[in-house]
């Protein structure tokens, strides 16, 4: 007897002191530099973050050693506005061509010259589609399981 | 069922943090998780009760015993872990602004 289980999105919003374009130009252009290098599925260091900046651009790392590894791809780009990404990385952590989740960013005008970055990752009970893969990926301690309890460390603190 | 933040609310408790960490490292039944715990087996029976309401537990028979784990669906933790990971990620985009006052515009 299976529940069926609807997560509700993760939304997030943050300011930011800079115009739209900007913010909008940090967050797409120059990925590489404040994405979490430990966030890579590449086997070689993650050298930078690239999303190429056209409806059906692709997102992808790329290590040092010059090897690229694809996490999706641009659905709408809207410069400054407006962002949506096909997050594909499934719950194993991998591309999967057949997966994926949405991502989209706005950019807002804010008072005082700031920017409001809107961000709201949706689908996630895709994640749950392959259950088996899921549950492979669960009890591996390079899986959520162990990004979860470095999670529950790090809140613990 | 549906959930929404449930999952972080949950695991707002730090014993239940405390459990779920537990269940992270493998299925247990409520005594053994009881006995090193500071609290009473009806109260981590609770505990565990709120940990599954919210997605992240479950729970199946075994003899006369219940043994807990982790939700092999995997739902909530996986929204657990984006929600920490956009966290993170946008305080380090934010921080990009900090360090780089007008930087190149």
């Amino acid at each position: 007897m299976n529940q069926q289980i609807t997560p509700a999105p993760v939304r997030k919003t943050i300011e930011v002191k800079a115009t739209l374009e900007r913010a909008f130009d940090v967050f797409t252009a120059s990925m590489g530099r404040w994405w979490a290098k430990s966030h890579s599925i590449n086997s070689s260091p993650q050298e930078d973050v690239i999303i190429e900046p056209q409806p059906g651009g692709r997102w992808y790392e790329r290590g040092v050693d010059g090897s690229e590894c694809q996490w999706g791809h641009v659905i709408a780009w809207e410069p400054p506005h407006r962002i949506l990404l096909a997050w594909q990385l499934n719950a194993e952590w991998r591309f999967d061509p057949d997966f994926f989740t949405e991502l989209e960013i706005r950019f807002i005008p804010a008072a005082d010259g700031k920017t409001r970055i809107e961000l709201e990752h949706r689908n996630i009970e895709r994640f749950g589609a392959k259950t088996d893969e899921a549950r492979a990926a669960l009890d591996s301690d390079g899986g959520w399981t162990g990004l979860l309890k470095a999670y529950a460390d790090a809140a613990e603190r | 069922m549906t959930y929404s933040n449930d999952a972080l609310a949950a695991l707002a408790d730090p014993t239940r943090r405390l459990i779920f960490q537990r269940l992270a490292a493998g299925p247990q039944p409520v005594g053994a998780l009881a006995k090193d715990l500071p609290i009473s087996r009806p109260a981590v029976s609770q505990h565990l009760a709120a940990l599954k309401s919210a997605g992240l537990v479950i729970d199946r028979p075994e003899g006369a015993k219940r043994i807990y784990r982790i939700d092999p669906k995997g739902l909530a933790a996986i929204r657990i872990w984006l929600d920490q990971f956009w966290t993170e990620a946008l305080a380090n985009y934010a921080a990009e602004f900090s360090q780089d006052p007008q930087g190149d515009q």
